[in-house]
């Protein structure tokens, strides 16, 4: 819409009459075609999980403990998940966009890893480090009698690990986009730059922290690969959503068309409740 | 214009420094004087290193080199939360996210104030300001005379030992910035510590300060009074930035009659302690007394002096009321201009601009 009016407009400026007016210009096939398949392609499967669905068995499906348990488990490990990426990942998102450093850009390439690294490898990786004999594990088990895999609490460090990048990023671009003079101001009234960035950066960047959350929250949520790696598939304990999504297909299809419309549902709300931020985008 | 104590009169009160920036294509090297309850303004193009000069006494930009003392105490390493300087900035900086009192009474709080007392305070200076109305009012919400005035109380409000202002009144359009001009004059000649000005706009700089302080190109070209500096300036640039001739006096009317004897016409009906300004340019010169001019804004004066600038020629005058007057150089040869000859000048009314001191 918005090109056909510019180059309408443009049509308009190059005859001397600056005159604003729709043109109806050909769609070009080669576009069109593909575009067309491509959106089918993204609707349809939830279509099909629309159509599928065993809507009449689905309350007693949804009430049944498996599903209850694994999605309680689900939100608690998200949400855990979510603060641990807060408290740990808003400071680092503030030194990298604060601060100089030697190998900052380096960093910043390795914060962003997680985002492109398949989960599963993710899952081995903290296995390596965590894990019983694990490059820090092995001292965590020696020491203080602690063992992480296969608890609930490997699950949050999962979800974590393949969320945090994600608050990370959005909440360093927030902070570049905030005027920085802010905390100038801040410090030449007295407050350190601790209390400026608790008293007045944080408050102004609160939006983008918020939205650096949901997406968070949502990505943790469906975390699939490094939680089943890292912290294997315990009903009640480590089985989430996902994974359970997974193990009632091969058993009770139906089970898993039912888990799998909550996690649509829980997705459209996160859009929905992140439109304002990237829907009306240009 | 108020008298001023030669810069390396005063002992260790007062402000002291040496600012030496460099950076990669910009050298900055001033020596900045002045005593408690001097306001000194900072005049130059854009660029000049006015604001870097600001940055650094507020420790907001690190010195290369040189020295800041504050009331004798060494400044130079100190982070900008130890310095007992406020800043005002040019576009404020107010918090969004707070009040009006809020705002001020962030410097108290982070001074180490409860939150009652550091309120408290705050809203003290709103009331001093005149913006106890507004002190529940967020930044946004306020027109920019107000949430200037908020910006200084905020400054204020943490008892700074040099207060500094980055073009206090740039933010403004035109109307406001005749009361906020005035308003800011008043704080400022209340505040007993060293105040620091930055500004582009020479009548500003000459409400506002005791003493101006031009630089260019990182480096100071002239300093002294105002009316020091619009008499005679050292610089084509200084010249065309302070070609304004500036009187104190008390208005009734249309009449301003200066402390000085003589009066000036002007076109505002004013009451009270006024500025009177128009510039050199203005003003219109002759040999004999004319006589299809009316008495009114007609001067005797003797010329004092010739100085070039450029092609015009700026002639101080002296007598009745001493004024800088600008002419062609045909025109100054035309009437035969020579330092000791007698000439009458005249300006408009229309051409003066007067406001409240």
């Amino acid at each position: 819409m918005t090109k056909t009016d510019e180059s309408g407009a443009a049509a308009g400026a190059r005859t001397g009459r600056p005159r604003r007016r729709r043109v109806r210009f050909a769609v070009p096939l080669p576009l069109l075609l593909p575009g067309a398949v491509a959106l089918a392609f993204l609707l349809l499967p939830l279509v099909a999980l629309l159509l599928r669905a065993p809507w009449s068995s689905l309350p007693s499906l949804l009430t049944s403990p498996d599903v209850w348990q694994a999605l309680q488990l689900s939100l608690f490990s998200a949400t855990a998940a979510t603060a641990v990426s807060l408290v740990l990942g808003v400071p680092l998102a503030w030194l990298l966009a604060r601060t100089e450093f030697p190998g900052r850009g380096l960093v910043r390439a390795l914060v962003t890893l997680p985002l492109v690294l398949p989960p599963v490898v993710g899952g081995v990786a903290l296995l390596l480090a965590l894990g019983r004999n694990g490059v820090v594990g092995q001292w965590l088990d020696a020491w203080f009698g602690i063992t992480l895999p296969f608890t609930t609490t490997a699950v949050v460090i999962a979800e974590s690990f393949v969320a945090m990048p994600f608050l990370v990023i959005s909440v360093e671009g927030t902070l570049r986009a905030a005027d920085p003079r802010y905390e100038e101001a801040a410090t030449t009234l007295g407050a350190s730059r601790f209390t400026a960035f608790r008293r007045v950066t944080l408050p102004l960047i609160a939006p983008g922290i918020a939205a650096g959350a949901v997406l968070a929250w949502a990505r943790a949520l469906g975390e699939f690969g490094a939680t089943i790696t890292f912290a294997g598939n315990f009903p009640g304990r480590t089985q989430t959503m996902p994974l359970a999504v997974y193990l009632a297909l091969q058993n009770d299809p139906e089970a898993a068309i039912a888990l799998s419309l909550v996690l649509l549902a829980v997705s459209i709300a996160v859009l929905a409740g992140l439109r304002d931020r990237w829907m009306t985008a240009p | 214009m108020t008298t001023v104590p030669p810069p390396d009169s005063h002992g260790p009160t007062g402000l002291d420094a040496h600012l030496v920036v460099t950076r990669a294509a910009f050298h900055l090297d001033i020596t900045l004087t002045a005593a408690p309850g001097e306001v000194v303004a900072l005049l130059g193009p854009n660029g000049a290193g006015k604001t870097t000069a600001l940055r650094a006494l507020a420790g907001l930009t690190p010195l290369s080199a040189g020295r800041l003392r504050l009331d004798g105490e060494q400044l130079d390493g100190t982070p900008p939360e130890s310095r007992p300087v406020g800043v005002v900035f040019q576009d404020y900086l107010l918090f969004p996210h707070l009040t009006a009192l809020d705002n001020v009474a962030f410097g108290p709080r982070c001074q180490g104030a409860t939150k009652a007392e550091s309120r408290a305070v705050a809203a003290g200076w709103l009331d001093r300001m005149g913006l106890t109305a507004h002190a529940g009012d967020k930044p946004r919400r306020l027109s920019g005379g107000q949430a200037q005035r908020v910006a200084l109380a905020r400054a204020l409000a943490t008892r700074p030992r040099l207060l500094l202002l980055d073009e206090p009144l740039a933010a403004l359009d035109a109307r406001t910035r005749l009361d906020v001009r005035s308003q800011l004059r008043r704080h400022l000649a209340e505040f007993e510590a060293v105040a620091v000005l930055v500004t582009h706009d020479p009548l500003d700089a000459m409400v506002l300060a005791d003493r101006l302080i031009v630089i260019e190109h990182g480096r100071i070209v002239q300093q002294g009074t105002p009316a020091d500096i619009a008499r005679h300036p050292r610089t084509d640039y200084i010249a065309h930035l302070v070609g304004l001739n500036l009187y104190r006096g008390r208005a009734e009317g249309h009449t301003v009659k200066l402390e000085t004897g003589p009066a000036i016409t002007v076109t505002e009906e004013l009451t009270g302690d006024v500025f009177v300004a128009f510039p050199p340019s203005a003003v219109t010169l002759f040999r004999d007394r004319p006589t299809g001019v009316s008495a009114r804004n007609l001067w005797r004066c003797e010329v004092a002096g010739l100085e070039t600038h450029g092609d015009r020629i700026r002639a101080d005058l002296t007598g009745e009321l001493s004024l800088a007057a600008d002419l062609t150089t045909v025109g100054a040869a035309e009437l035969d201009l020579r330092p000791g000859v007698t000439v009458w000048a005249t300006v408009k009314a229309t051409q003066t601009h007067a406001y409240p001191a």
